[in-house]
């Protein structure tokens, strides 16, 4: 079966053809969609940033609330991210390696971030942290509640990383070590965690891009007070005050920010794979988006 | 033995300790939250004619953005595997910017792009076609914000179920839909249903992109989540739980989908 999957250049030869069309026809639809639905749209808000020149673009940027918001969303989506890949690979551990009355709902449970839709988690978050807290926990409109929202939001994607690797690890590896008298943390830090590392940091950088431009979650939470405004928030207030620049300027440089985690996601992906037994995906990504863990495990799933 | 044991329970405590505080007790809450005053409140709110329109707004952008990124989300699919070319790894990296694009970013585009000043807004408000705060534009905004799911999900399945069927198929004298309809589309269906219920999710819950191009105006261009939304700060909190709660019985409808797919595919 991989062989053949490794082999698309025989496939293609073979002349398995899309149903009805050309591959050329395919491929003109293709690029006429994505232009008309992603390119165009973002190429106007380039555009508009640069309406009045590159001058006018950087002083909106560098403007005090558009550097503050900016300086803020970078901040809170670095902890966050720390403390997700922190716990991410704990629950992934914990998920793969351990077991536990219940494991199989937890697992489900993870996706919960994606499913729920953001404005729900920003309202629940309120309720379960802010004033009437029944933890009796107030969090809500300061720079906490800003992390703690966007740690709901960008939970799964860690855990949705690490775990397949995790499945898919080699423990005969960690049985030698042990045998020649490596200790657990050992074990973990030159073994396990090289092994781990190209998930993780493919997790890291999607979570990281998510966390940058999240705007639901945090709304209700954290709320639009001058210190608690991410970049997402102050882009929506300009839109509304009619500040097209300022909004557009504030955007295309959360736009580099994602181009620049995207190509990082890409090149961790072809680095990870040169490791894997059958690494040719023909250079496509494969999202840790929750999906992944069955497409990639489907022989080995422990369940 | 006993210090692995003590680690295994340290970890478990954290990664459980850490997914109740975070994720079960919220989902809890929203349950308690709804009802708190009685049943009656929150069911008001969502039969509100208001909460209707938004229910029935949130079902037509789900209805129409679906069915266009299923059959997008396969054709693509189809391209990028089973056709080498040079151009497929810009394809590929397109497809994934709504993953990593802020949804305010996504929701100002269309704005700038639809807009009075905009390329397209001028030509098409003398035709007479409205995108702008009414239904066109949000479900451009639906359809942004979840075209990856479909392709990121047929696309490994293509990859693996390899050639083999459809070779022999048509060297049986198939054609290329009978090969498709029933070769292909059945060994990937699992694939492509995982990606449809991962759109439907996005497609559902949409704020940040709709709420820009939609307006928000109540009873024309409110969906579930915007509605959530405005009665929060008409403080009606009860109206935001109850459509709240709706949301989230959604949702894990679609959890209890994304399982029971996951089974049928392992």
């Amino acid at each position: 079966m991989e062989a053949h999957a490794a082999n698309p250049a025989a496939s293609a030869r073979a002349g398995i053809r899309l149903p009805g069309l050309g591959a050329g026809l395919g491929r003109g639809t293709v690029v006429l969609y994505l232009s008309l639905i992603v390119l165009l749209p973002l190429a106007a808000v380039v555009n508009q940033s640069l309406e009045g020149g590159f001058s006018a673009f950087w002083s909106a940027v560098t403007s005090p609330q558009a550097l503050a918001s900016l300086k803020l969303t970078v901040i809170c989506s670095l902890i966050v991210v720390v403390i997700n890949a922190i716990f991410g690979t704990i629950i992934a551990w914990i998920l793969v390696r351990d077991e536990f009355p219940g494991k199989a709902a937890i697992n489900a449970v993870i996706d919960l971030p994606f499913a729920l839709p953001t404005i729900v988690a920003s309202l629940t978050l309120l309720a379960l942290y802010g004033h009437d807290s029944p933890f009796g926990v107030d969090i809500a409109f300061t720079r906490t509640a800003i992390v703690v929202a966007l740690l709901f939001v960008t939970l799964p994607f860690v855990v949705r990383a690490v775990q397949p690797l995790l499945l898919e690890m080699d423990r005969e590896m960690e049985a030698a070590a042990a045998s020649l008298g490596a200790g657990g943390m050992t074990i973990f830090r030159r073994i396990i965690f090289p092994n781990l590392l190209p998930g993780l940091a493919a997790g890291v950088a999607l979570a990281f891009a998510r966390a940058l431009g999240e705007y639901g979650s945090v709304l209700l939470f954290a709320g639009g007070l001058p210190d608690t405004q991410v970049s997402s928030v102050f882009i929506r207030s300009q839109i509304e005050s009619g500040n097209d620049l300022g909004a557009s300027a504030v955007s295309v440089v959360l736009l580099v920010a994602s181009l620049i985690l995207l190509a990082g996601i890409t090149l961790i992906q072809r680095w990870g794979s040169r490791h894997e037994r059958d690494g040719d995906g023909g250079g496509l990504t494969v999202m840790p988006i929750s999906g992944d863990v069955i497409t990639k495990n489907k022989s080995d799933d422990d369940e | 033995m006993s210090s692995s044991t003590a680690s295994r329970w340290g970890l478990r405590t954290l990664g459980l300790g850490y997914l109740a505080l975070l994720l079960l007790a919220p989902l809890v809450l929203i349950f308690f939250k709804t009802f708190e005053d009685g049943i009656g409140a929150p069911i008001d709110a969502i039969t509100s004619p208001e909460g209707l329109h938004a229910l029935k707004l949130t079902l037509i952008m789900v209805a129409i953005a679906v069915p266009i990124n299923t059959i997008f989300g396969i054709g693509c699919a189809l391209l990028l595997v089973r056709h080498r070319w040079k151009g497929n790894t810009a394809i590929d990296a397109v497809i994934n910017l709504p993953f990593a694009i802020s949804p305010v970013v996504i929701g100002l585009s269309l704005f700038l792009l639809y807009g009075a000043d905009g390329w397209f807004g001028p030509t098409l408000s003398e035709a007479g076609i409205k995108i702008l705060f009414s239904i066109p534009g949000m479900v451009l905004a639906s359809i942004f914000v979840s075209l990856p799911f479909v392709v990121r999900e047929t696309v490994p399945v293509l990859q693996e179920i390899g050639t083999d069927q459809e070779q022999a198929a048509s060297t049986l004298g198939a054609n290329a839909w009978q090969s498709f309809w029933r070769i292909t589309l059945p060994a990937i269906r699992w694939g492509v249903a995982y990606g449809v219920v991962l759109t439907t999710a996005r497609v559902l819950g949409e704020f940040g992109a709709v709420t820009i191009v939609s307006g928000q105006i109540s009873g024309q261009t409110e969906t579930l989540p915007l509605f959530v939304e405005k009665q929060f700060f008409n403080f009606n909190t009860t109206g935001a739980y109850g459509a709240s709660l709706l949301l989230a019985l959604l949702a894990l409808m679609t959890l209890l989908a994304m399982n029971l797919l996951k089974r049928k595919e392992a």
